[in-house]
């Protein structure tokens, strides 16, 4: 049973916004499983408490990137640490993108702002089998352009083959991007409905307009994968805490097809 | 340049329409290029034209006193820029400009109105797609009313 946490120290912090920062950890003694992507670690702030976070990347062969926003006591907690601290963590939890897809789809990540972190461990598998995809398309969505995530690395991924595209829902003058819903970037993405694989993670109302829209071009439910967001506390479908009618978020998830997490989603209070 | 014919024929908001009509349509028309940066139109300004977007992008945007210009939404290729000539008081809402180099087809709006007046179908139906457009817009609109952003997403 994975429930006691193996301490990580902090061995780099990279300030993404002025409210998410991305922390590299290294394992003290033991590591955790490798983490799939999508997946999940249930990341202890010791004294504070203990917050599912989604794992935004590796940290060489033994370390692992968590992305994470400042917005509650625990995040908080989190955010302010700083190299040499430790932390704990527990899992990898959950069941992630289910990458690689098959051989010669065209993918599709739907990125709204911190969801584009779950989302990354995708784009860098995308990177490293370029070749195995016929298209590749990343869109994302921010609140504001200082809201961006990873901005240092869309010159990489677009270097890679990968069509990036950005839009934010506010701007000032200069801003040369787009301005809009993130759904408003797929026109033109989706070439054959049948070869698409998308990827989509944000606010729940994102998802579902995004999933909405795919299907609306043709495409199937099942091909639409969504990452939800519930209570996880204990990581291991033991505690209910994450119950979505009958799926456990931490076990059954967070990744679930859309047309699976699509009649959950509809119903209230669940 | 290419014939505007076949830039009318080829742009998503006229696809489908019959070859007629999109002939009569074509004596409304001209092309225009603005450079990047280019203000195509201002608040307040009478609104006398209508644009198919067929390369480029432009911004809607508005000025606010102590803010400057603030961009509302960016319209892509394929996209149709301008619906305030079809109401009073024929005047432009909001402001537009040029991100980059932009082409498109620029429809005088009194020559289409008179079009429109002439053949009732050509008009309904110019109404259903500008509808169609407006309703993508204020639903688009309405989503960023919500500031989704403002919300976390992951587990956290």
């Amino acid at each position: 049973m994975n429930m006691v946490p193996q301490p990580y120290e902090v061995v780099a912090r990279h300030e993404e916004s002025p409210d998410t920062a991305t922390l590299a950890l290294l394992p003290v003694r033991q590591p955790i499983a490798t983490p799939q992507p999508g997946q999940f670690s249930m990341v202890y702030a010791f004294g504070v408490g203990e917050v599912p976070i989604s794992v935004s990347g590796r940290a060489g062969a033994m370390g692992i990137l968590h992305t994470l926003r400042a917005v509650g006591a625990v995040t908080r907690a989190l955010h302010a640490a700083r190299p040499g601290d430790v932390l704990g963590l527990r899992g990898p939890f959950g069941a992630g993108w289910g990458v690689p897809a098959p051989e010669g789809s065209d993918l599709v990540v739907v990125a709204g702002g911190i969801g584009l972190a779950p989302l990354r461990p995708v784009i860098h598998h995308v990177l490293g089998v370029r070749g195995r995809y016929r298209a590749a398309t990343v869109l994302i969505g921010a609140r504001t352009p200082q809201d961006l995530l990873f901005t240092g690395e869309y010159d990489r991924w677009r270097a890679g083959g990968i069509d990036v595209r950005v839009t934010v829902d506010r701007a000032a003058a200069g801003w040369a991007g787009h301005v809009g819903v993130v759904t408003t970037l797929l026109d033109g993405v989706v070439a054959d409905p049948a070869r698409i694989a998308a990827f989509t993670c944000g606010p729940e109302l994102m998802m579902r307009l995004t999933a909405r829209a795919l299907l609306e071009r043709g495409v199937p439910g099942p091909a639409v994968q969504v990452s939800l967001e519930r209570n996880m506390r204990c990581g291991v479908a033991l505690c209910g805490h994450c119950q979505l009618g009958p799926v456990l978020v931490c076990r059954d998830g967070p990744v679930l097809a859309y047309d699976r997490a699509e009649p959950l989603l509809s119903v209230k209070e669940l | 340049m290419t014939n505007t014919l076949e830039l009318l024929t080829a742009h998503p908001f006229l696809a489908g329409l019959p070859p007629g009509w999109v002939e009569h349509l074509a004596g409304q028309v001209r092309q225009v290029g603005y450079p990047a940066g280019f203000r195509i139109f201002r608040e307040g300004e009478p609104a006398e034209h209508f644009w198919l977007i067929d390369s480029g992008r432009v911004a809607v945007d508005i000025h606010l006193p102590g803010r400057g210009d603030v961009l509302i939404e960016t319209l892509p290729a394929g996209t149709v820029l301008g619906w305030s000539w079809l109401s009073p008081p024929y005047r432009w809402h909001f402001g537009a400009i040029a991100i980059e180099l932009t082409h498109t087809v620029q429809f005088d709006a009194a020559g289409v109105t008179q079009l429109c007046d002439a053949s009732p179908e050509l008009g309904s139906e110019l109404r259903r797609r500008f509808i169609a457009v407006l309703a993508d817009r204020l639903q688009a609109t309405r989503v960023r009313l919500l500031d989704l952003y403002a919300h976390p997403v992951v587990p956290a």
